[in-house]
């Protein structure tokens, strides 16, 4: 089984979030860069397979060169090789498209990305990728099975869970519960050493074809002091639920 | 060529969610001087939608779709959407919208903005405010294609209620077996429990509580309340409460009306999960709690003093406001 991991290249969680030009770019200095939560989930999930059904598991990312450490990162998790697609991802559909043509050029059996990004947070491109190559497409995934060409797979619905079969090939939108937090893997100094001699192959786009733009950025108004309650004055809460923020 | 919403419900009754895209459809609508046409899923009685500005209403009713299936829903709102000449199309951000809603939009060729809070900025260009960096900035995004598919988020706009009637036509999509190629084997769902992505209130616990068996007042106080219970993730991952309810980044976002966290301290991962909460009280006994930085109201005290106090105060104002 082949096995593509997609994944993106974003903002540590504690990263200040600012812009520059005007408020149209993201502010990159000074900020770390991580594998996005959601797609290391996958990518654990991927290294399962690689290592109980001897799945082989590249990695891939669509950015610029600055988005090598962290694909090397996966690499050194256990990665066999990576792919970098040599253009900024601009929007969802942008990327999904240059996804299905790496799917497709690898004829990869499945791709497991996360479920969204936790910089632009679009949830689009593992859907928009499924739609493009005519694959089945699973979200919010939180267990997969695969036996042969049949996957099992349980996702999280609101206020519950699904079981649902489908054939390969499959793209899953994966999450948090595809494998636990404890399971995730840091690199070791093997892994590190390894992964500097796999291979990260660069290929070009094939085309930029976008349809959203993010025109400019903002950020919330600064919120107002907390309103402390004495908790043995617990009807000037209820009184400011109900009759301030209305919300009782 | 009316905007398009999409109206989820579960066993034929609308979800409330659907009654607030309804209501986003018909200020969008209003914008571009048009109407606004809604589909529904099996659902029997669609009269009410009038209400909710929805003038037209397709009605699929299909054995096949009884239960949710991303690529026929998707299918079925592309073909409405062809049908009406829709150059809109409006959806929630429940788990099942936000599964079909890229399938529909590559179907479409549209654009697709998700997680947007505001009526449109602009129709031409059309350009909406949607959040980023998990509720950190909001980013205003043009969609440039001539079909647009908007996800918006729950308690974005509000339910807004209006006179008026629906007429209800019905409509037989086509479907073909490929549309059923991902098969829903069984649902699991808690019934009779306030889901975290339905629910006006949320109440949320954390390490603060100590153990599992501390949880009675948190149930106590979502009863009363008629709220959703949830929890941080340390509480998550020790097995006090199910996965299911993990607030946080990695974990449920929640967009409530009104978000109670005792006990949780408010690490940056939790904070990103409810920053789209509208009020916000918290309840601990560090007053350095970071959560007290996020918060609307707070109280710096012990748990488990304040919380049994609260219940009792709030079942006295829920029956003197029943």
């Amino acid at each position: 089984m082949k096995i593509l991991v997609c994944i993106s290249h974003v903002p540590d969680t504690t990263s200040k979030i600012n812009f520059t030009d005007g408020d149209t770019k993201f502010d990159t200095n000074g900020v770390q860069f991580v594998i996005n939560p959601n797609d290391e989930f996958g990518l654990t999930r991927a290294m399962w397979f690689k290592e109980k059904q001897g799945a082989s598991v590249d990695v891939v990312n669509v950015g610029g060169a600055e988005t090598e450490p962290t694909l090397r990162k996966a690499l050194a998790i256990g990665a066999d090789s990576a792919i970098r697609v040599n253009t900024p991802a601009t929007d969802g559909y942008q990327v999904a498209k240059e996804l299905a043509k790496v799917v497709k050029d690898g004829e990869y059996d499945l791709v497991i990305a996360g479920r969204e990004s936790i910089d632009y947070n679009g949830g689009m491109v593992p859907g928009m990728l499924a739609q493009l190559i005519k694959a089945n497409f699973v979200n919010n995934c939180i267990s997969l099975e695969i036996e042969g060409e049949k996957a099992k797979a349980i996702r999280e619905i609101d206020g519950g869970k699904e079981t649902l079969t489908a054939s390969l090939p499959l793209v899953i939108g994966g999450q948090k519960g595809l494998v636990e937090e404890s399971d995730l893997r840091i690199p070791n100094m093997r892994g590190i050493m390894q992964a500097r001699k796999k291979p990260l192959n660069v290929v070009e786009p094939a085309e930029t074809a976008t349809k959203t733009e993010a025109v400019k950025f903002e950020k919330p108004a600064p919120k107002g002091d907390v309103k402390l309650i004495d908790p043995d004055n617990l009807d000037e809460l209820i009184d400011l639920l109900h009759n301030e923020a209305k919300a009782i | 060529m009316s905007v398009l919403v999409y109206i989820e419900s579960e066993e034929g009754k609308f979800k409330k969610a659907s009654y607030e895209v309804a209501s986003y459809a018909k200020e969008v609508a209003g914008m571009m001087g048009t109407s606004v046409t809604a589909i529904t899923f099996n659902a029997e009685d669609v009269s009410e939608l009038g209400t909710y500005g929805v003038d037209k209403v397709l009605k699929v009713s299909n054995e096949k779709l009884k239960n949710f299936n991303a690529e026929a829903y998707s299918d079925a709102i592309k073909q409405a959407a062809e049908k009406e000449g829709s150059k809109v199309v409006v959806l929630s951000q429940s788990a099942n919208s936000k599964y079909l809603a890229p399938l529909l939009a590559v179907q479409l060729e549209a654009g697709y903005a998700s997680n947007v809070v505001a009526v449109p900025e602009s129709t031409d260009p059309f350009t909406v405010q949607r959040t980023a960096f998990t509720n950190k900035a909001f980013n205003f995004t043009k969609i440039d294609t001539d079909v647009k598919v908007i996800g918006l988020s729950k308690n974005a706009f509000g339910i807004k209620e209006v006179q008026g009637d629906a007429a209800a036509e019905d409509f037989s999509p086509s479907l073909s077996e490929e549309d059923f190629s991902v098969n829903v084997e069984s649902v699991d769902k808690a019934t009779n429990k306030v889901t975290i992505a339905d629910a006006e209130v949320v109440v949320s616990g954390g390490r603060g509580l100590k153990g599992p068996e501390n949880w009675g007042m948190i149930e106590e106080m979502a009863d009363i309340l008629g709220a959703a219970t949830a929890c941080s993730k340390p509480v998550s991952d020790m097995g006090w409460r199910p996965h299911s309810e993990h607030v946080g980044q990695t974990g449920k976002p929640v967009a409530s009306n009104l978000y109670i966290a005792v006990g949780i301290s408010g690490a940056i991962q939790h904070l990103a999960g409810i920053n789209a909460a509208k009020t916000k009280v918290v309840i601990n006994n560090d007053p350095e709690a970071p959560f007290f930085k996020a918060a609307d109201y707070g109280i710096v005290g012990d748990a488990f003093e304040v919380v049994p106090k609260l219940n009792e105060k709030l079942k006295e104002f829920k029956e003197k406001n029943a």
